[in-house]
């Protein structure tokens, strides 16, 4: 049999999405800090504000460079299209707005980045937008919890705080039965150890801060169509196939097909709400890209020695790694991250929040911050920080108890994290 | 839109703007296994400069309804049905591989329906290699990841597209797995069995053009040469760096030459 010659991860990780510049050969992607393009005649520009030609108009719709990025991350998640956003919540925003206004719901994973718990159950019903949570390992949960204006099922592959793992098919299957697209937030796994477009998930968005960009000096977020949801045998979806005024009555979905979500948000997303990433931050983000699947074989290899090591420790009362025989979705995890599962990872520390305390502020090489996903380890304790705006019930549905620690593994030698984290527990006892 | 041909709906796209009796239809025809949206900036263009259009989902694919035609022969007889449930006397015909096959046949035995001829990817036969050809009735996924492979320009594996942030090998990719089971192998089949190129160009009448691109490995030019030795009026153009699938490769040169191909043939 013949085999299609196509480029692999790797080499799309490095290339995918860019061409030596074409007036000076650079081979790397040049930063076009620039806000707007000249059009080659009168006729040109029409045809570009119409749909008729592609391009670049102005850069709050899209950048060249940013361009590269968005299309390395479609490449590397095996979508149709993706749009690099100033943040990984305004690519959340982004994928809802496309999908609904006022009088719309949504069936969320109840263990969520704690942001995005804010924007569904906060923020959102000020517009007239409902969220009902459901518990990620309540397969038919969502399926009870999916209403007639129900137009987004949501979850994140590793749940957060928790390392949850929903059962990414049936609950894709569930949400496709009613006509609704399954988004999937694969921030914490990234393309390299999960791609969720060939397990059912329709849409993805990623905060690319974290591994995708890997060293922490770039916010930004992606927002990746897999193009597999069929928005006009669903009939939820009037954006995408109803005539649309803001252009002469184009139907999205008879034009774009495949593409109609991805050209949507972008025309009228980015257009109209703006947030896109700027040039310069995806130029560091696309240095990321080039190094994830090394970056994230060492992130994992780091990550098992510090399991390993915690897992026989007094001070340690539970670990939640996916890995681990004991974590109540391992065999999911092998099932759907053979490569491995990430390289955060929870425990709970003896002594509750006093004990915590005095564990982070004894260490030395992991940072004390709100982040995930740099070449740094990091630390936190999300009940005071990244969970703190949760009620007690909302802290006990994420499963954020006082004595959870989030510890987010970089890339330093493991001896030294362990002696970190050795000396942070000795330190918990006192 | 929607409209009848021969009792079944089919599905067509009119780039955003509704057919205009007064002006001259171009009619788009996709290729195996495609559906119309692979001509999304064509339509869009001429839709707005002057032409109505229609880029149909053929018999079976996409949207339509039915099942697809056994050959390219069939398909030509149902375009002429298509023109004439429209309501239109004649119409510029642009076909993409498979499509261009139809629209070279549908030139020949329909010569008072046709105005212009228009091939992208042209070639007097697409023989289709047997590992396809078996894959595609297999119903493997292999088979769409072949004609990814060899119908995109090497160069735009790597992407680069035209379109800010559309990643052009996963969109055609995935166009094909909506396609029905056995669609793919169908359309193969009926290209691989077509022989009559040469003899169909013979016949054409109207002025043709051929669209080729510079790194198309499927239908590259030489499987050309028969149809620019016998098509009476035939002009040519090279899309440089794209491959077979030059139309969503790089959709503004295509739209450029086949333009500049239409004015002239209006004004001559």
């Amino acid at each position: 049999m013949v085999d299609p010659r196509f480029p692999k991860f790797d080499t799309l990780s490095v290339h995918a999405g860019h061409h030596p510049d074409s007036d000076y050969g650079a081979r790397a992607i040049p930063i076009y800090q620039t806000t707007s393009y000249v059009f080659r005649d009168v006729e040109h520009a029409a045809g570009l504000f119409n749909l008729e030609r592609q391009g670049h108009i102005y850069s709050r719709i899209s950048n060249p460079t940013v361009a590269a990025l968005e299309e390395r991350l479609a490449a590397l998640e095996g979508g149709v299209g993706a749009i690099a956003t100033a943040s990984g919540m305004s690519a959340m925003f982004l994928g809802i707005a496309t999908l609904m206004g006022a009088g719309g719901h949504i069936v969320s994973s109840s263990s969520i980045y704690g942001g995005s718990n804010n924007l569904l159950a906060t923020t959102l019903p000020r517009f007239g937008i409902e969220t009902t949570f459901v518990h990620p390992r309540d397969t038919d949960g969502f399926r009870s919890a999916i209403r007639p204006e129900t137009r987004l099922v949501f979850g994140e592959t590793l749940g957060n705080p928790g390392l949850e793992i929903m059962d990414v098919t049936a609950v894709a299957e569930i949400a496709h039965a009613a006509g609704v697209p399954f988004m999937l937030d694969n921030t914490f796994a990234t393309p390299y150890l999960f791609r969720p477009f060939e397990w059912g998930v329709d849409l993805i968005y990623h905060s690319i801060t974290k591994f995708i960009g890997g060293h922490g000096v770039a916010i930004g977020g992606a927002l990746v169509d897999g193009g597999t949801f069929d928005w006009e045998a669903s009939g939820r979806f009037p954006t995408l196939t109803e005539p649309y005024p803001s252009y002469h009555g184009l139907k999205f979905t008879e034009e774009f097909g495949t593409q109609a979500f991805i050209i949507r948000a972008r025309v009228e997303g980015l257009r109209d709400f703006g947030a896109p990433l700027a040039p310069q931050n995806a130029f560091y983000i696309l240095q990321g890209t080039e190094t994830l699947s090394i970056r994230m074989q060492r992130h994992i290899e780091n990550t098992r020695k510090v399991v390993e090591f915690l897992d026989g420790r007094d001070e340690v009362a539970w670990i939640s790694y996916p890995e681990l025989p004991s974590h109540p979705d391992h065999d999911r995890a092998a099932q759907l991250m053979p490569a491995g599962c990430g390289a955060i990872l929870a425990f709970g520390i003896r002594g509750g929040r006093e004990a915590g305390r005095r564990f982070i502020e004894r260490l030395r090489v992991f940072s004390h911050l709100a982040n995930v996903g740099d070449a740094k380890s990091l630390v936190i304790h999300p009940a005071s920080t990244t969970h703190s705006t949760m009620d007690a019930e909302q802290l006990a549905r994420a499963g954020v108890g006082e004595d959870l620690v989030r510890l987010s593994i970089g890339l330093e030698d493991p001896s030294d994290l362990i002696g970190d984290l050795s000396a942070g527990l000795r330190a918990s006892r006192r | 839109m929607k409209l009848a041909v021969d009792g079944a709906v089919v599905s067509a796209t009119t780039g955003g703007r509704l057919p205009d009796p007064g002006q001259p239809l171009i009619l788009f025809l996709h290729g195996a296994a495609l559906d119309k949206t692979v001509w999304q900036l064509q339509t869009r263009y001429f839709s707005h400069h002057g032409y109505s259009v229609m880029a149909v989902d053929l018999p079976g694919h996409g949207r339509s309804e039915g099942t697809p035609l056994p050959s390219v022969e069939a398909y030509a007889g149902w375009v002429a049905s298509l023109l004439e449930s429209a309501g239109y006397a004649s119409a510029h015909l642009v076909g993409h591989s498979m499509g261009g096959l139809i629209a070279l046949e549908t030139a020949s035995r329909h010569a008072g329906l046709v105005s212009t001829l228009t091939m992208a990817g042209p070639a007097a036969a697409i023989p289709v290699h047997p590992a396809l050809l078996s894959a595609a009735e297999a119903g493997d996924h292999i088979a769409y990841e072949l004609m990814a492979s060899w119908g995109h320009g090497r160069r735009s594996h790597l992407g680069g597209h035209q379109t800010p942030g559309i990643w052009m090998m996963g969109s055609t990719i995935r166009l094909w797995e909506r396609a029905a089971p056995g669609v793919l192998a169908a359309d193969l089949y009926a290209c691989n069995a077509y022989g009559r190129g040469p003899d169909a160009a013979a016949a054409v009448r109207c002025p043709s053009l051929l669209i080729s691109g510079s790194l198309d490995i499927m239908t590259p030019r030489r499987a050309a040469a028969p149809l620019r030795g016998n098509l009476a009026e035939v002009r040519e153009a090279v899309i440089e760096g794209a491959g077979h699938i030059m139309i969503v490769e790089q959709p503004d040169p295509v739209i450029d030459a086949l333009a500049a191909f239409l004015a002239d043939c209006s004004s001559s």
